[in-house]
């Protein structure tokens, strides 16, 4: 099946199976491998990417969904200022550890900036308890949060 | 990887025990075939003609980029950092503005408490420091004398600072890039003096990790994202049961299915191989496998947990026998009595495994994989292929966790990726063998399931006597660490953390029944103080309410003498706040214990909510001696305690009827950010011995989390997870 769709801002046609998960097409046909697989059922987040500008676990996202669509991965997440101040405070505090998971956190982290520009520490964690984290940063995940939503809200003032 | 000490009675020394190793076991230790250390660098980089390369770790090109090739792995720990800050350190250098790459496997690259290369048992910092330190020196020396000789001036007129070396008397100054092809015709200095302590300029000082912008952005590269013009994906349909065999099978719908290029049997089933992963996935459940379910068929948990109890009502093999414990527990006062009791437990890396083979006309074979120990699976490898092992080059990629899953002195990922790329020789191709998240729980080399029974005596106030029985797998049994780990029938691995107890109990008695099972076993994260630390710091809770004493006053008593535990122990206990009472309704549990050479204590506050157990504050002491880069030790001691919570709270591996029952993040239940608690690091200034970091966080939670737990409500937890217990 023919698709046609728009990844970081560029167009892309693939054909492949249509129950083809996002994961794999964004990794394995267009290489973009900032992407992750962890669970292959939605279970852990590392997979997050921003599909018309909203989370969804592109692992179990099968690509016909996908027609038509803006897709945004972590290689594009630098081109607005919320996902620039969300990597920012990502590596200001040294919030990886193997890292394998944080693409996907810094993907659910701006997409919960994007919705609420001051979340507490109760939204934080509702928002973003869908992404595992085997190393444990959670504290710093955290307070990257806040800082990238502090320096959001400086920045706008 | 172990932190097991040489029982007090053994008179094998190190050498004598890695003497026996390698001539005693089936692993081919990368020493044997040494070649000289430049060229296993040169591998590395077609452009290094011009590059200095004053020995195995570290190269400079006449650009100015400074690389600092690994010994260790990254697997989170942040020892790609360490390893360059130590380097810097000498060869005075921004650790900031180096660029560090994995090391290709090479005896060059061994593990200087090992003498394999092999990164575990929390030893890459103290192990290797002054050794990357000489090697930043001796680049440094050669560096100024290449100065001092372009400059016509003796080399006590430069010095070397901040990427450059410069005349002390005049503004004349070479960075190394220009200096690198002058540096590399210079003799290599014999002896080099290494900066004293106090005058670290970077070691200790809080240095940003090098892989952090990379990983953020998706960019650093781990094994399951290495790609290769052409390669395929292969994905095994594994035998369900441990120790099973494949009776009869039908592929003939998987090899109809689109993309797929063949299906090959191979050691461990059948193998799908296939144009990408989703192709090889499908194919993989049309392949139709009948097995034999063989030894492992019945394994259930509930009869194993009978077994171990029957077990530990039988003498076992001595680990330890201080005075006579059974005597004295006869006569003492009151006793105490409880069994503590572990699952196996699944490393779980968030990267599934993978491992890619390109196999080459001479024989030999490039694997490009995620590996904490090349130091076995080169050889292995080799072995496997019939080749000497310069013909197989390994490449290494950071990895996305390991926790001693990617540590297996049988290779086994690694070799079950050489059998596909073997069997399926014929398309010509490179194969990149992967795993999903189903395929690592169920894959087995689990941490093993333990029960510990204890017994003490108190008199007066004191625990005079502690009879201590474990019972488990031998996780070094049957594997080349066999000669070095297990002493008179004792594996060490599964008695560390309470035969080397230092609580100066007069009448001690540990002993273990080690069980043969079909699970493959192997370390993680702490490895046998992952369960002998539950067991040893929940029995001393349970005997300080037993005699009503405050258990952190039990603490400090038994380990007088003991100034780096009793340092952690009070440091913990205060900034914790131990003497105040906590909130109401939260609970509060301490434990401090010794594991790879480092000492941690914890203080947790947890209560119960809805019948669920709530982890609300984490407090750690720890003590490394020479610290690296505090911030990372802290980001290990952060990590560690969600890590052991996740076993404390809801993670196990389970049998019913031969198989195991969970299969993915919905059952295998690790700690999620609204679980995860308030965790505060304390390091301690120490000038003592230098010990390990990564797992020393691990061992000490599970018990102080459970005293918390008993603390706010009643309820004694003596077998891991928590889980429903509470409610």
């Amino acid at each position: 099946m023919k698709i046609d769709f728009t990844v970081n801002g560029k167009p892309h046609t693939v054909d492949v199976a249509p129950d083809t998960p996002l994961l794999w097409v964004l990794r394995e046909h267009l290489e973009l491998t900032g992407t992750k697989f962890g669970c292959g059922r939605a279970l852990c987040g590392a997979c997050t990417v921003h599909v018309d500008g909203q989370a969804v676990r592109s692992c179990a996202y099968p690509i016909e969904y996908a027609q038509a669509s803006q897709v945004q991965t972590i290689e594009g997440l630098e081109s607005d200022r919320i996902g620039e101040a969300v990597v920012n405070a990502w590596i200001d505090l040294d919030v990886v550890q193997c890292g394998w998971c944080q693409p996907g956190q810094c993907m659910s982290a701006a997409a919960l900036l994007k919705a609420n520009q001051s979340p507490d520490r109760e939204a934080v964690d509702a928002s973003m308890s869908g992404n595992l984290c085997r190393c444990g940063t959670y504290s710093r995940i955290r307070q990257a949060v806040d800082l990238a939503a502090k320096n959001l809200r400086e920045g706008a003032e | 990887m172990s932190g097991a000490k040489p029982q007090p009675a053994s008179k094998i020394s190190r050498r004598e025990m890695l003497e026996s190793l390698i001539g005693g076991s089936g692993l081919v230790l990368a020493l044997a075939y040494g070649r000289p250390l430049r060229a296993a660098v040169v591998k590395q980089s077609e452009s290094l003609a011009t590059d200095f390369v004053p020995n195995a770790f570290l190269r400079i090109s006449p650009a100015g980029e400074v690389t600092v090739i690994a010994k260790h792995d990254e697997m989170g720990q942040g020892i790609h950092t360490g390893l360059a800050i130590a380097i810097c350190e000498e060869l005075e250098q921004d650790p900031r503005q180096v660029t560090v790459i994995p090391a290709p496997a090479d005896p060059a690259y061994g593990n200087s408490a090992y003498q394999v290369q092999v990164t575990g048992g929390s030893t890459s910092s103290w192990s290797s420091l002054e050794q990357m330190q000489q090697a930043g020196a001796v680049a440094r020396e050669m560096l100024v004398a290449a100065a001092a000789a372009r400059w016509g001036v003796d080399t006590s007129a430069c010095e070397a600072r901040d990427g450059a070396v410069h005349e002390k008397s005049g503004s004349r100054q070479l960075s190394y890039g220009e200096l690198a092809v002058d540096a590399s015709r210079q003799p290599v200095p014999e002896d080099v003096v290494l900066r004293e302590r106090k005058d670290f300029r970077r070691i200790g000082k809080p240095t940003p990790r090098v892989d952090s912008a990379d990983k953020v952005r998706g960019i650093a590269k781990f094994s399951l994202d290495q790609r290769v013009p052409d390669m395929l994906t292969a994905m095994v349909v594994r035998c369900p049961f441990f120790g099973g065999t494949l009776k009869r099978y039908d592929v003939s719908r998987a090899e109809a299915f689109p993309g797929v290029k063949a299906v090959v049997r191979v050691p461990t089933g059948i193998a799908v191989v296939a144009e990408g992963y989703w192709p090889a996935f499908r194919a993989r459940e049309l392949v139709e496998a009948e097995w034999d379910a063989g030894a492992g068929g019945s394994l259930d948990t509930g009869e194993l947990r009978k077994l171990y109890h029957e077990k530990a009502k039988q003498p076992g093999m001595v680990a330890r026998n201080d005075g006579d414990a059974i005597q004295a527990l006869s006569n003492a006062e009151l006793t105490v009595e409880a069994t503590y009791e572990l699952p196996f437990q699944a490393h779980a890396p968030m990267e599934p495994l993978s491992c890619m083979v390109i196999l080459k006309e001479d024989g030999g074979a490039k694997i490009i994989t995620g590996s904490q120990m090349l130091g076995a699976d080169h050889p292995a490898v080799a072995a496997r292929l019939g080749v000497d092992p310069s013909r197989v080059e390994f490449q290494n990629s950071l990895l996305g966790g390991g926790f001693g899953r990617r540590a297996n002195p049988q290779s086994d990922f690694t070799i079950e990726a050489v059998e596909v790329a073997l069997a399926a020789k014929s398309l010509g191709r490179p194969i990149k063998t992967v795993w999903n998240r189903e395929d690592d729980l169920h894959g087995g080399w689990y941490r093993p399931m333990y029960l510990n029974a204890i017994k003490a005596g108190i008199d007066n106030g004191k625990i005079v006597a502690w009879h201590h029985r474990v019972v488990g797998q031998s996780i070094a049994k049957g594997t080349p660490f066999e000669p070095l780990m297990v002493q008179d029938g004792v594996d060490q691995l599964s008695v560390e953390g309470v035969a080397d107890m230092p609580h100066g109990i007069p009448n001690l008695t540990v002993e273990l029944h080690t069980i043969s099972l079909p699970v493959p076993v192997l370390w993680w994260r702490s490895v046998g103080h992952s369960h002998t630390a539950f067991a040893k710091e929940s029995f001393l809770d349970e005997c300080a309410h037993a005699m009503g004493k405050d258990p952190y006053q039990v603490r400090r008593e038994l380990l007088q003498g003991h100034p780096r535990l009793l340092r952690v122990l009070d440091l913990a206990a205060d900034k914790a706040g131990w003497s105040k009472a906590p909130a109401p309704g939260v609970g509060r549990g301490i434990s401090v214990h010794e594991s790879f050479k480092g000492f941690a204590a914890h203080v947790v506050e947890a209560s119960v909510e809805n019948g669920r157990p709530r982890v609300h504050r984490v407090v750690v002491a720890i003590d490394c001696g020479l610290v690296v880069n505090p911030d990372q030790v802290v980001s290990q001691m952060e990590g560690a305690a969600n890590f052991a919570l996740s076993a404390t709270l809801g993670s196990k591996i389970s049998f019913s009827q031969g198989r195991v029952e969970q299969s993915n993040f919905h059952d295998f239940s690790i700690v999620r950010m609204n679980e995860a608690p308030d965790i505060e690091v304390h390091i301690v200034a120490s000038d003592d011995e230098m010990g390990g970091i990564g797992e020393v966080g691990v061992p000490g939670v599970a018990s102080a989390t459970c005293s918390a737990l008993f603390e706010a409500s009643g309820r004694r937890i003596r077998r891991l997870p928590v889980e429903d217990q509470l409610a």
